[in-house]
């Protein structure tokens, strides 16, 4: 194998990262779907943790990596709490979407 | 080959993200979903955080996105929305102006601060000599000496964090009886 064509610096990983989040943060703005919604807010949470892992890597420190298992942590509760009240709600109200969720009172 | 795995990881990342966003029913979604979460879990492994990498992987790949598709299913929303509905017009050209500007934005910032120098690292005395040591689980050791050493608190709250999750599921979640309030 050759050597590398171009050397992987952590600022490509950044990079990446910020494509990932506005990706995430545009799919927050446009989709209506309170599930595809909560994907969208992973997809984000993906992207800081990729932050988190590559600045971790840059200064030789291990403590980003531990908040990157923080964060995946609340995400997985974040997750189950959300979920559960998606199915409250879509339980009432079938094929809600988030455009009609303004008001919480059922 | 660095190069090699960074650029087939990316395109992994960025086309599940895409799909998430673009695909018009929720279990494609989710499916795309898994795409990115399998790519950023190879980029854990390409920046040398191995146990991240399989957590990721058992976490948000097992564990989260089968809990989308149970919820998916469970209550049969898996029917196509239609994307050429928009029920604001400015939405889309507003959310997509956004974005560019958000990329546009942080890349200014990560460029600029591209030569920027690297903080001393801070780890305590027993992440370094685990990292120091070597070998191949190098990276699982100097974690878990930073979790259980400098983090224990926080570790063990997460605990209780779960606990409160698990319960406020469970209450949010069950049908109320008759004549209860909910």
């Amino acid at each position: 194998m050759t050597a590398s064509i171009v050397d992987i610096t952590p600022s490509y990983y950044l990079l990446l990262a910020a494509l990932l989040f506005s990706i995430g943060v545009v799919g927050v703005m446009v989709r209506r779907n309170p599930l595809v919604l909560f994907m969208c807010i992973e997809l984000m949470l993906n992207a800081v943790n990729l932050t988190f892992v590559a600045f971790a890597k840059r200064a030789g420190d291990v403590g980003g990596e531990t908040t990157v298992f923080f964060v995946m942590v609340v995400a997985a509760a974040e997750v189950v709490v959300g979920l559960g009240i998606i199915v409250a709600i879509l339980r009432r109200r079938p094929n809600a979407t988030t455009d009609d969720l303004a008001e919480l009172k059922g | 080959m660095e190069f090699f795995v960074f650029v087939c990881a990316s395109a992994m990342v960025l086309v599940g993200a895409l799909g998430v966003v673009l695909r018009n029913h929720p279990v494609h979604a989710a499916l795309s979903l898994v795409l990115t979460l399998f790519g950023v879990a190879v980029h854990f492994v390409a920046l040398s955080a191995d146990f991240l990498a399989a957590v990721q992987v058992i976490v948000y790949a097992g564990a989260i996105v089968v809990l989308f598709l149970f919820v998916i299913m469970l209550l049969g929303v898996d029917r196509a929305e239609d994307l050429r509905i928009e029920p604001f017009k400015v939405q889309r050209p507003v959310a997509a102006s956004v974005g560019v500007a958000l990329v546009s934005l942080i890349g200014i910032a990560i460029l600029a601060s591209r030569e920027a120098p690297v903080p001393a690292a801070q780890n305590s005395e027993g992440v370094q000599a685990a990292l120091d040591a070597g070998g191949h689980d190098a990276n699982i050791r100097a974690l878990a000496r930073n979790l259980f050493d400098d983090h224990v608190l926080a570790f063990e709250l997460t605990s209780v964090l779960l606990v409160i999750a698990v319960v406020g599921t469970v209450m949010l979640a069950r049908k109320p009886r008759k004549g209860e309030l909910v």
